[in-house]
């Protein structure tokens, strides 16, 4: 009775969030599976032309953008992902070797301060950064000599679009990470280092041998997590290169998995249109589990807890 | 024999401050680093016409020549109060039902016995791997099913942007862990007192759960500021639009030469405030994303 009594009153505190839940999550995801099944699908009017097992997957992968698409996420992934996480590594570490706990709060304020950005505006004072004749980046360079490159202007290459944005996506990516690893640092036994202290341990053999270990469900965490993520870059084209997503005259050049689902989506009064945002978006849930796999796998020989 | 022991130790003592220097070196290195765009986007939004397109670049303007215009100027080519009236309105409203709705399942899940309720959190936890595009799909479809993008009124853009983000399995995590950190003999002895359930969790567990309700509100809020493809896609009027939707159409290039000193002015109007209220709250914010982080 008792016990009846709690099991009804659990599903009253449970009801605002399940319902909500059943219609903004739960039901979508049956529904995308629907979607990508059913043949030239027209939401207006909810009918469709019979089902299909492979022909939205294949109407995706045929698109002229997809190999474009794949090509930049994975690029993004594999660069800024790895990059940011050695940069915010060393950076906290170094954060942490300030003695004086007033000035690596300064510093941590500083550090912090991408992440409290808003990524659209952030990005365009990237593209202006990086522009050809009022950058900052191309005077620096012209210090050094080089002369002006054209980055993300009209008619810049494929290469120099790409490199100024992985620059971007590193620097945003930084201030997240750094400061997860600096209150993991500051959470080891500093017994550790007094004993590889008495042991006269070189610095980089400190790093390596305790810092790193003990730091290292932290990494891996954040490793996953910012691989989620980075698959799902999107804004951070919007912010520096605009809807175009690419320089002026190379249109759509910078274009990411995320980015097709949403230009399927903008043509949704066509019909299957919706059934390739989501046939785009599965591809995407399938590359996603495929490398958070491969990373536990690899932790589950490298991390120690 | 005492002076060799003196000199290694100033030998030691030489070495450590070196090492303290180039680490300060190197922090500062990357600092200037991280800095720097916000330097150019602060020295170009107050740049005059002229100064902001000369090359080589000007890397100083002097506080007499500050085009303070600029600002003017640029909330003339986009209303961006508005859409900081509307960002706020979207982002308490969201917080708000985030809130209810997770301190509510957050307690269920800690403190009550039901049939299911392992099986359940499980299944809650396992959604938050699917990412967030294969959802907007279809709740795009149900925000027109339940009639908020036809002939769309405010009301029905605000609901549009809140409601289908009224709850959260990682917050509602979140919460559950700092729930299941208040001893059960309170519980018992609450119960002894004749409290109810929700007299328990009003009175004893939102209170100890504060620091965590705080961390939600400002990382919820924070996400707002930063949402931008749901309010595009939602949004069927200009008046309507969040800050990063109004930024980004305000100022692109395809209407010729971008006003680089005005999109910076207005990209700055968009980012003081939230600067502002991380430095307020700069605790409370780094609290959250370091525990945040250890979560996993």
């Amino acid at each position: 009775m008792l016990e009846e009594q709690q099991n009804i009153k659990s599903w009253f505190y449970l009801a605002p969030a399940l319902i909500l839940l059943s219609i903004f999550i739960f039901y979508p995801i049956f529904n995308a599976i629907f979607l990508v099944f059913v043949k030239d699908f027209n939401y207006l009017q909810g009918t469709h032309d019979g089902f299909t097992l492979t022909e939205n997957f294949r109407y995706v992968l045929r698109d002229p953008n997809f190999s474009m698409a794949m090509l930049n996420t994975m690029l993004i992934t594999f660069v800024s992902v790895p990059l940011s996480v050695i940069i915010a590594l060393l950076i906290s570490v170094w954060l942490n070797a300030i003695p004086v706990k007033k000035i690596q709060g300064f510093f941590q304020t500083v550090f912090f301060l991408p992440y409290v950005t808003n990524a659209i505006a952030i990005g365009m004072a990237f593209a202006f950064l990086f522009n050809q004749y009022y950058g900052l980046i191309n005077w620096f360079l012209g210090l050094l000599g080089i002369s002006p490159i054209n980055w993300v202007g009209m008619g810049a290459s494929w290469g120099r679009a790409m490199f100024s944005l992985l620059v971007y996506i590193t620097w945003l990516g930084l201030a997240f990470k750094i400061m997860v690893f600096l209150s993991g640092l500051q959470g080891i036994d500093k017994q550790y280092y007094e004993a590889a202290r008495v042991d006269s341990a070189s610095r980089s053999r400190v790093f390596k041998r305790i810092t790193v270990p003990l730091l290292s469900p932290m990494i891996m965490y954040i490793t996953v997590t910012s691989f989620i993520g980075a698959f799902k870059a999107y804004t951070e084209v919007i912010g520096m290169f605009g809807e175009r997503l690419g320089p002026a005259g190379d249109d759509r050049s910078m274009i990411t998995i995320v980015a097709l689902v949403y230009d399927a989506l903008d043509r949704s009064g066509v019909p299957g249109a919706l059934s390739e945002a989501a046939a785009a978006a599965l591809i995407l849930f399938a590359v996603t589990l495929v490398f958070t796999f491969v990373n536990l796998q690899v932790s589950k020989k490298r991390v120690h807890y | 024999m005492e002076e060799a022991v003196y000199g290694n130790e100033k030998q030691i003592k030489r070495k450590q401050r070196i090492r303290l220097a180039i680490v300060y070196a190197l922090v500062v290195f990357f600092a200037i680093f991280i800095i720097i765009p916000f330097y150019w986007m602060i020295l170009t939004a107050l740049k005059s016409y002229d100064q902001v397109f000369r090359s080589p670049p000007l890397l100083w303007v002097s506080p007499a020549n500050w085009q303070f215009a600029n600002f003017s100027a640029a909330l003339e080519q986009a209303p961006f109060l508005r859409y900081t009236v509307n960002t706020v309105v979207v982002a308490v409203i969201s917080t708000l039902g985030t809130i209810i709705t997770t301190v509510l399942s957050a307690f269920a899940f800690a403190r009550l016995n039901f049939k299911g309720r392992d099986v359940l959190f499980m299944i809650l936890i396992a959604t938050m791997m699917i990412p967030g595009e294969i959802f907007v799909i279809t709740n795009f479809l149900t925000v027109v099913r339940f009639g908020w993008i036809r002939e769309q009124t405010y009301l029905d853009a605000i609901l549009a942007m809140t409601v289908p983000f009224m709850t959260s399995v990682f917050y509602m995590f979140f919460l559950r862990q700092a729930f299941k950190q208040v001893p059960d003999e309170l519980y018992y002895a609450a119960k002894v007192d004749g409290k109810t359930d929700f007299q328990y969790l009003w009175r004893i567990m939102v209170p100890v759960a504060l620091p965590t309700i705080t961390t939600i509100t400002i990382l919820n809020a924070m996400n707002t500021w930063n949402a931008y493809i749901w309010p595009r896609l939602v949004s069927q009027q200009v008046r309507f639009q969040l800050v990063s939707n109004g930024l980004r159409d305000a100022f692109d290039d395809t209407a010729g030469v971008i006003m680089y000193h005005e999109q910076m002015a207005a990209a700055l109007i968009v980012t003081v405030p939230l600067i502002i209220v991380f430095i307020m709250l700069k605790k409370y914010i780094m609290r959250g994303v370091s525990r945040s982080g250890i979560k996993g």
